[in-house]
């Protein structure tokens, strides 16, 4: 069970510090020059950064934006590409040739090197990271979800739902949506994993939110520059993004074993 | 097979193409006007007109996309701005060294990846599982510009081993290899494991081992040679995300590569040299998965004769 509830912690603790951070008495932008790359103290758990900032703060204030964009990319990524799948599959003919192309031309841009040219271009912020990454990430969720509604397409209740005139639109989501939710459901934990992951990485090379907003991905950024002096400033918010990571990719096998989804894809 | 093969270069075809179209409208979404953002605003009218004229933005849009293909066809991908030297000679100097990096990064994955997923399989359900497993869920939770940082902390500022960064002779390669290379071989360590269970239950499995033959003997000369077929598929579709993760990689170790010349272009608004990168990139990774399949379909005769039939 180990498994189970100490992922569970770590994520709650996530959720929680950033759902909680703008009424929380922290200070992630003060700048304390006395305190410049002080390590971590009894008054200072995490210890200070290059401007003497509190390191705790910002990495609780980095937590905000990870969860923000984390939950606003796989939620527009799971409704849109769901929707494309879904049609796509249901429909079939040229239509869905159309799209299974489309898909495979998206699938041919290296994991995240299209999201790191389109936040490039766009410029930097929050609301770019986020469409950036959501630009790459409903591929996967189109695909999913176009397999799994070929696999139950001709089941009896779905016929019998299509002889009864039922309409298109009640038919995919009363008949269609409910077996095919779990393996998306699935996929989307990953997906929370993979965006943590990402939208750090696009900080990390200076794409992401700007300073002064925190950004797990630009906090280890700005440590690598002092690492030998002070490694906390790279090695404490590393082992935060990890834990945070390992910790979704955990309770998502979980979830996998409980729903029962066979690992891989469906033809 | 001949059918095979011809579907399986057609898709490829089709999705160059259409990796091409997606490249050239990426110029399109800059926001405002993408010659202002690219000379600035403080540049002269007239020279605002060159560089429109030169980029064909003054031409409606479907002239421009025909003009890109054609020149692409011509190997013509245009010139920087930044440098005003040919896009094609930038690239050259730096295709070496993301080859040369994500080579060695395959080579320590795959070195990794053999000996674990091996030893996850044959002991299975063990204490060796449980730590060959716990370091794959691990490696993948790890992202490169975590790894690296930490690797250059330990290798290179503590214990001197390696460069921090750059790119001078073998040892500069060592730490960037790993970096990019130990996420790829947690994943095959599973895959290689879960394969490797599936063969060793076949009927000739167990004729090897009643022939006396050692436990090593059966894995390494009977079960791995079928376990790696599935695997192959994997190190194909994996190479995507080994090439997205070369730009990070090489950023963090200063490697001068096609990502560090990404990087480097976005910073300048140099944006023909962006849709370069990403359209080399793409492309490479289009052809090897395709040949990936082609080498599959080769190797195993399932796939060569059934589709014959």
């Amino acid at each position: 069970m180990i498994r189970v509830w100490l992922p569970s912690l770590f994520l709650v603790t996530w959720i929680l510090s950033a759902l909680t951070s703008p009424v929380l008495p922290l200070s992630p932008n003060e700048v304390q020059l006395p305190k410049v790359l002080a390590g971590p103290m009894a008054d200072a758990w995490f210890g200070h950064d290059e401007l003497g900032r509190p390191l705790l703060d910002r990495v609780v204030a980095g937590a905000r934006t990870s969860l923000l964009v984390a939950v606003s990319v796989v939620s527009i990524s799971i409704v849109a590409g769901t929707l494309i799948g879904m049609i796509s599959g249901w429909l079939g003919g040229v239509w869905d040739h159309v799209m299974v192309r489309i898909i495979d031309v998206f699938l041919a841009f290296p994991g995240i090197l299209l999201a790191i040219a389109l936040a490039g271009i766009l410029g930097p912020g929050i609301e770019n990271v986020v469409f950036a990454l959501a630009a790459v990430g409903w591929v996967g969720f189109a695909r999913l979800a176009r397999a799994q509604t070929l696999s139950v397409k001709h089941r009896e209740h779905v016929l019998a739902a299509v002889a009864m005139g039922s309409g298109t639109g009640r038919i995919l989501v009363r008949h269609v949506l409910p077996l095919i939710a779990a393996p998306l459901i699935v996929e989307a934990t990953f997906g929370v994993a993979g965006i943590i992951v990402a939208e750090a990485g696009l900080s990390f090379l200076g794409l992401g939110v700007q300073p002064p907003e925190a950004s797990w991905g630009s906090v280890i950024r700005e440590g690598t520059r002092y690492m030998l002096v002070a490694p906390h400033l790279v090695l404490i918010p590393s082992l935060v993004l990890m834990l945070v990571v390992l910790s979704v990719n955990l309770l998502g096998d979980a979830l996998r074993d409980f729903l029962d989804v066979r690992a891989g894809e469906a033809p | 097979m001949t059918r095979f093969l011809l579907s399986r270069l057609g898709s490829a075809v089709i999705v160059v193409l259409g990796v091409a179209c997606l490249v050239f409208f990426l110029i399109h979404l800059v926001p405002g006007d993408p010659v202002e953002v690219m000379l600035g605003e403080s540049a002269r009218p007239g020279d605002r007109e060159a560089l429109r004229r030169a980029l064909g933005l003054d031409q409606p849009v479907h002239v421009q996309l025909l003009g890109f293909l054609k020149d692409l066809a011509h190997l013509d991908l245009g010139q920087s701005l930044y440098s005003k030297r040919a896009i094609t000679g930038i690239l050259a100097e730096r295709i070496p060294a993301t080859v040369e990096l994500a080579l060695a990064a395959l080579l320590v994955a795959v070195v990794l990846a053999i000996p674990l997923g091996a030893v996850a399989a044959i002991r299975r359900s063990t204490g060796w599982d449980a730590a060959a497993m716990t370091f794959a869920v691990v490696g993948v939770s790890v992202p490169n510009f975590v790894m690296g940082p930490i690797l250059i902390l330990v290798f290179s500022f503590w214990l001197g081993w390696f460069p921090v960064s750059g790119k001078e002779g073998l040892g500069s390669l060592v730490l960037p290899a790993l970096t990019l290379g130990t996420a790829l071989s947690a994943i095959l360590a599973r895959m290689i494991r879960s394969s490797l269970l599936e063969v060793l239950g076949e009927d000739y499995i167990r004729t090897a081992r009643a022939k006396g033959l050692s436990e090593l003997q059966v894995v390494m000369r009977h079960a791995m040679k079928n376990a790696t077929l599935p695997v192959i598929t994997i190190l194909g579709l994996q190479l995507g995300t080994l090439l997205g993760g070369a730009v990070i990689t090489e950023i963090v170790f200063s490697w001068p590569g096609v990502g560090q010349l990404t990087i480097e272009s976005i910073q300048r608004r140099d944006y023909p040299v962006l849709q370069a990168c990403v359209l080399v990139i793409s492309l490479a990774y289009v052809v090897v998965n395709t040949l990936t399949d082609l080498v599959y379909a080769w190797l195993d005769p399932r796939i060569r004769i059934g589709d014959a039939t």
